[in-house]
């Protein structure tokens, strides 16, 4: 059909293709796939992969998730292998950790981490410090995953961001993913790890579409827990970020580069173990620093990153000092001005860089 | 010159073991088993409780004899080393409470799960870890079953998940572990054990709703020793039915310091559970004669008459051991003769101090 009325457009040229016998290919559409469809695709390759794999929390089996992160997924596995809990975090938690302790490898979703503080025991001392204390003998199989940090209008007591809590804790290892690759590659690699993970979403991000590069639509598809990756290359500043404002230092990326100032964003991707090495080596060619982060600043993610590069070779490299961009150190308020100004906005990561740059 | 005194002595306790007791049964006639009465348990939700009798073999009677003068002499031990501050932090003793450790064992499987809370060294022992390993865990050697990482409160051992530290805590992971037995399909149960002081707390209420729910395997035991710390049971539950507070969950209360009772129980729970009716619930009354940790006298809280009549008419091993004798299945001296085998084992090693 296409043929035909090719000839009757431009009859030259499709004679000359009749003659030669050329094959039209069009573009293929880049794949694009939202964060919440790239942790489904994790979690449901992975429950099909390995029988003792399992999910369990509130709403994620009928309800399809209550953020729709599980839709499907108790339709084609079933009651026992996706299993909705009642409203007991410390219970199911416990439960969940048991049941990795006995061997299984289940997904507690914890509706946001905000609720995670009701279990918080259970995560710490009942799976983070278990492999240790009992000297190697029992590992603890489990992930903990949910959307973390700040959202819209939902207010003090559902913004908190728990990166520094977990990410203080040996015995846990804890990512934050930012795009759907990352999504996807990190929960995988959670599911397959012996160890306890913590997978700090972001329901802001759920939603958001980004191309998906094509070895990230393989069931293999792994993003190793502990390496950071660069973004965006850069030669005058290094800006460190993780989850949702690695977007916004894009963002701000873009905006200074029609200035002449070239910055490299990092995406840290895991919170721990930190990948210090990839910020130290673009520090040591940069020889300026920002972090950015969600939380809030006191015993921060950037507090961490400030005082490592202290501690490290990348020091003698700064020409002026790192500063952090972070949350307001107040609890969330309401009214969206307030929200607004209480989150890093891309104004406030231009405004850190050229401060630090001096200019 | 250390490895010539271990070998040496290695001799003697063999010399002094093996030629006596073989001497003392070939003399006597011992009763193959005798049938035993044993104390009707209260029910909740349950139109029928476990038997109230039971027969115990001699060969069973032995055993059980053993292992709990094993775990006594080892809590008493530990006591020593404590005391001469061998052993550091926190050392919860389950003296008084064999009849426990052992009786649970007693109507389980090997491949069944147990998993309690701090007061543990009993239940190490009878989950299958050595006394040595026992004690070079308390005393931080490398030797120890956790590498000298854990401690009294963190022994962990095949389906045994410990020794747990936060009051409460270990009953969601129970639960879980049933879970576990179920998802794989094995016949299998968990038995998920708890304090008097710890039935108050809201996790195991959790637990007990989604064991119920999910029908989990899970046999809840609630080993009341009468004190959660220095608090006793009256000053701290508004209902001391322990076997009654998971209300949905049918439940039983047992005679904790009669071994037979306690194995008989487990053994009536564990066929309730493993025939997927769901969780049932089991409450042992025992009693520890240590205070609640090394660091606790235990006499503020509870007068010394009370401990000295828990001990002169119902300490576990003595009520076996009377049960025993009286029926025929063994002797004063042979039972003597286990005690002194026990306390003479090499199992006690000399611990220097290590600080």
């Amino acid at each position: 059909m296409a043929a035909v009325s090719g000839l009757m457009r431009r009859p030259l040229e499709q004679v000359s293709g009749l003659l030669r016998r050329r094959f039209h290919r069009t573009a293929p559409a880049a794949l694009q796939v939202t964060v919440r469809e790239a942790i489904n695709q994790g979690m449901d390759e992975e429950l099909e992969r390995d029988e003792k794999v399992f999910l369990l929390g509130e709403e994620v089996a009928q309800y399809d998730g209550a953020y729709k992160v599980s839709r499907g997924l108790w339709k084609k596995y079933g009651d026992k292998r996706i299993i909705d809990t009642p409203i007991s975090e410390m219970g199911f938690a416990g439960i969940a950790v048991g049941a990795a302790m006995a061997g299984l490898r289940p997904i507690c979703e914890f509706m946001t981490f905000n609720f995670s503080m009701q279990a918080i025991d259970q995560v710490i001392n009942s799976a983070a410090k278990t492999y240790y204390m009992s000297g190697g003998f029992q590992s603890v199989p489990i992930v903990f995953r949910g959307p973390n940090g700040a959202s819209a209008g939902v207010a003090a007591q559902h913004s908190q961001c728990f990166a520094a809590w977990y990410g203080h804790c040996p015995g846990l290892k804890v990512v934050s993913p930012w795009n759907s690759e990352d999504a996807k590659g990190l929960i995988k690699s959670a599911i397959r790890d012996n160890n306890p993970v913590v997978v700090l979403e972001n329901e802001l991000m759920y939603g958001v579409p980004f191309e998906f590069p094509s070895e990230a639509q393989s069931k293999d598809f792994l993003i190793p827990i502990g390496k950071a990756k660069i973004e965006r290359q850069g030669t005058h500043i290094t800006v460190v970020s993780h989850s949702r404002p690695v977007g916004h230092c894009l963002e701000a990326a873009t905006v200074l580069s029609k200035e002449g100032i070239e910055c490299e964003v990092i995406n840290m991707r895991t919170i721990r173990p930190m990948d210090i090495e990839t910020i130290e080596a673009s520090v040591m060619k940069t020889n300026h620093l920002i972090t950015v982060e969600g939380g809030w600043p006191q015993f921060g993610v950037g507090a961490e990153i400030c005082a490592r590069i202290m501690e490290g070779p990348a020091f003698n490299f700064l020409d002026a000092p790192a500063v952090r961009v972070t949350g307001a150190d107040v609890p969330m308020p309401y009214a969206k001005i307030l929200e607004d100004n209480s989150v890093p906005q891309v104004k406030d990561i231009i405004f850190a860089i050229k401060k630090t740059l001096n200019i | 010159m250390r490895k010539m005194l271990a070998a040496v002595s290695r001799v003697l306790s063999g010399v002094a073991q093996k030629p006596a007791s073989r001497v003392l049964v070939a003399s006597r006639n011992f009763a193959n088993d005798a049938t035993f009465e044993i104390k009707k348990c209260d029910l909740h939700r349950l139109e029928e409780g476990p038997p109230v009798t039971t027969v115990l073999t001699r060969e069973d009677g032995l055993k059980y004899y053993r292992m709990m003068q094993t775990v006594r002499r080892m809590e008493l031990k530990a006591d020593q080393l404590y005391k001469q501050k061998i052993i550091r932090g926190f050392c919860h003793l389950c003296d008084g409470q064999e009849a426990c450790c052992v009786g649970l064992e007693a109507g389980i499987n090997p491949t069944d799960h147990l998993i309690t809370a701090y007061r543990a060294h009993g239940f190490t022992f009878t989950r299958g870890l050595s006394v040595r390993e026992i004690l070079a865990e308390l005393t931080g050697r490398r030797g120890g079953c956790a590498k000298g990482k854990g401690g009294s409160m963190h022994m962990y051992a095949k389906n045994f998940y410990g020794g747990n530290g936060i009051v409460g805590a270990q009953v969601p992971l129970g639960a879980g572990i049933a879970l576990a037995c179920k998802y794989n399909g094995k016949d299998e149960v968990c038995l998920t054990l708890y304090g008097d002081g710890a039935a108050n707390q809201g996790q195991i209420f959790e637990a007990y709703n989604m064991a119920a729910l999910w029908k989990l395997p899970c046999i809840f035991i609630c080993e009341n020793n009468r004190y959660g710390m220095g608090t006793s049971v009256e000053r701290a539950a508004a209902s001391t039915d322990y076997y009654k507070r998971g209300d949905f969950i049918p439940g039983l209360r047992v005679d904790g310091m009669d071994i037979l009772c306690v194995r008989e129980a487990t053994r009536f729970a564990a066929a309730y559970c493993r025939s997927g009716k769901g969780p049932i619930l089991m409450e042992l009354q025992t009693y520890r004669y240590h205070g609640h940790s090394m660091s606790d006298p235990g006499v503020s809280y509870r007068t010394r008459e009370e401990i000295q009549e828990v001990r002169s008419k119902s300490d576990p091993i003595m009520l076996l051991k009377d049960r025993m004798v009286n029926s025929n299945l063994a002797s004063v001296e042979e039972l003597k003769e286990i005690d002194v085998e026990v306390r003479g084992a090499n199992q006690w090693i000399k611990f220097k101090s290590i600080s």
